[in-house]
């Protein structure tokens, strides 16, 4: 699926799409069967024209996605091409960044983050994230599972929620003897599903991860990887991964992001193809892609 | 063997170190164990002067007595340590809360634009301003346009300005320090600024915070220039409790001051005692610090 067909899709997900337009270059609506794994029909997040910027420097460009709820959405691409740049875009982690800009549109469940009155800590809460290098807070496991709920104020039993957090997150069985011990005294790959469990303590809707394994030794990261397919169930997981056979393990979509260099010199990150992950592994539309993938390029 | 400039000529089989090599390090490590020594030296023969001079004068009646120019036996410096421990609560009270919060604005909350630059810029400057200027600042706002008098609050008042913007500075260095991924993971929970602040960015920065106000505080209560100008008194005439901030005040750098300045060597001697008293009460308020700060730092781990 090429970029313009993205946007026939985006008419195919509405489905009573009485008028359409013969000029497209997408079979019509009819054609495409109503579990075509292609079609985004209930997207979590519609991004439309997602231009970001870092001062004047612009990123990322003419971004258009629409990313499926309860699968899980990898981001791949060679680096310094905006995977993690676009990452952030989805829960305004950008607002952090002195200078970084955000134009276009970024509809949660048909909600524009980017809208006037959004308050991006209301963002956040639906929208967890989990970072790069494990950073589970200076206190205990419990501390750092309740942190998040007990500042959305979680109301329940903390005790129960510890648990089902950690067990959640495939750690219980390791930890429950040492609750009240330092998050940090853990392995690195221990740490990684604290943080996982801090996220899913706050019951968000979404949970990013921003190479979440790239600290990680294979065991760890098989791990994780388990977790990650065990939580499709309940939440919409978008990853970001330089790890290709990573993306082609775990995940049901991938987006291969690439840099645009333009004759003077200036590059900026682009979708290049976004598709069911068989797809992209197996017969990726643009050449890039499939140079990409065969290792041919980056 | 003349061309022989690359260094493993030797036996490639033995560790030991060449010889230029092992000489090179401990002329450096000699040189940096002399700077060291000078600091430590002169302070310690300061002390032990002090001590040598002072300690006979030193007993129960020395702090409770007042000053004296008469009678050495019957001098003391109760007004001048009673002013102190005052101006230390005061100063202590004052000076935490507003240096530290205006460190956690200029870094977490204040936007990043060139007044704030410029701010920041100047706070750095002021700590560098002499202290007489601040003394100065404080007779014209504190005695002079507030009508506090030459007064206990307005000495603890121009004392905080003095020092605030060391506070602020290290304050802000100890947040600086925090990890920018405690930040982030904060804030990608949810919480707000001032939760992730308040939560995770202070516990850290707390121990550096602490070390901050304790160098500021010492440095408060070792002045004179700038109570003097407040306008403090070697005593407190009236028969008033310590706190009683509307009073007139002194403080033992000034009766340190006054004794030094005696023509004669006996009370110059108990210059010395003052000094031991002073000394006194700053360790005992680093300690109360450090004891602090080492609980803090304990929580952080």
């Amino acid at each position: 699926m090429t970029l313009s067909d993205e946007h026939a899709n985006e008419v195919n997900g509405m489905q009573q799409s009485t008028t359409t337009d013969p000029g497209l270059a997408a079979p019509p609506a009819t054609a495409t069967a109503p579990d075509d794994p292609t079609v985004v029909t209930e997207p979590v997040f519609e991004l439309q024209d997602v231009n970001v910027y870092y001062g004047d420097f612009l990123a990322v460009r003419d971004v258009g996605l629409r990313i499926p709820s309860n699968e899980i959405t990898a981001l791949i691409g060679p680096s310094g091409c905006g995977k993690s740049t676009l990452l952030r875009t989805l829960n305004r982690m950008h607002d952090l960044t002195h200078g970084a800009r955000v134009e276009g549109e970024v509809r949660y469940h048909g909600h524009n983050i980017y809208g006037p009155n959004v308050d991006p800590v209301e963002v956040r809460r639906r929208i967890g994230m989990v970072f790069q290098k494990p950073n589970p807070f200076p206190k205990s496991i419990y501390d750092n599972v309740t942190f998040g709920a007990k500042i959305i104020g979680y109301k329940g039993d903390l005790d129960e929620l510890v648990e089902r957090s950690l067990r959640g997150a495939a750690l219980w069985d390791e930890v429950k003897d040492k609750l009240h011990e330092s998050g940090l005294s853990l392995s690195g790959g221990q740490q990684q599903r604290l943080c996982i469990a801090r996220a899913i303590a706050t019951e968000p809707d979404v949970i990013l991860m921003d190479e979440p394994c790239s600290a990680l030794d294979p065991i760890a990261t098989l791990r994780i990887e388990e977790l990650m397919r065990d939580l499709r169930k309940d939440y919409s997981i978008v990853i970001v991964t330089h790890n290709m056979q990573q993306a082609a393990r775990v995940s049901d979509r991938t987006a291969f992001l690439s840099l645009d260099v333009k004759e003077d010199g200036v590059r900026t990150g682009i979708v290049v193809e976004y598709d069911t992950t068989d797809k992209i592994f197996t017969d990726a539309s643009d050449e890039r892609t499939e140079a990409y993938i065969t290792g041919r390029f980056g | 063997m003349a061309t022989t400039t690359t260094a493993p000529t030797t036996d490639r089989a033995t560790f030991e170190q060449p010889k230029h090599r092992a000489r090179r390090e401990l002329r450096i490590r000699l040189g940096l164990q002399a700077a060291t020594l000078v600091g430590v030296v002169v302070l310690a023969v300061l002390l032990v002067r002090v001590l040598a001079v002072g300690l006979e004068f030193l007993d129960w009646g020395f702090l409770t007595s007042l000053p004296s120019r008469i009678d050495p036996s019957q001098a003391g410096v109760s007004p001048g340590l009673t002013g102190t421990l005052s101006l230390m609560l005061i100063v202590a009270i004052g000076s935490f809360p507003l240096g530290i919060g205006a460190a956690l604005y200029l870094e977490e909350f204040a936007p990043k634009n060139r007044l704030t630059n410029l701010i920041e810029t100047n706070i750095a400057n002021l700590a560098g301003v002499p202290s007489v200027v601040y003394g100065l600042l404080g007779a014209g706002l504190f005695v002079g346009i507030l009508d506090l008098g030459r007064s206990l609050l307005a000495g603890g008042l121009t004392l905080i300005l003095l020092i605030l913007p060391v506070i602020i500075v290290t304050s802000r260095e100890a947040i600086k320090a925090v990890p920018n991924a405690l930040r982030e993971g904060g804030l990608g929970l949810g919480a707000t600024r001032w939760q992730t602040t308040y939560k995770l960015l202070l516990p850290q920065a707390l121990p550096g915070m602490i070390t901050g106000a304790i160098l500021g505080l010492s440095r408060a209560i070792g002045e004179a220039a700038p109570i003097l100008v407040v306008g403090a008194t070697s005593a407190r005439f009236r028969n008033s409790s310590p706190l009683d901030l509307l009073e007139q005040f002194s403080a033992l750098p000034i009766n340190i001051y006054n004794y030094t300045f005696d023509p004669d060597p006996t009370f110059q001697a108990i210059a010395a005692s003052a000094i031991i008293v002073l000394l006194g009460a700053l360790l005992l308020m680093n300690g109360i610090a450090i004891y602090f700060r080492n609980r803090a730092s304990k929580g952080v781990r």
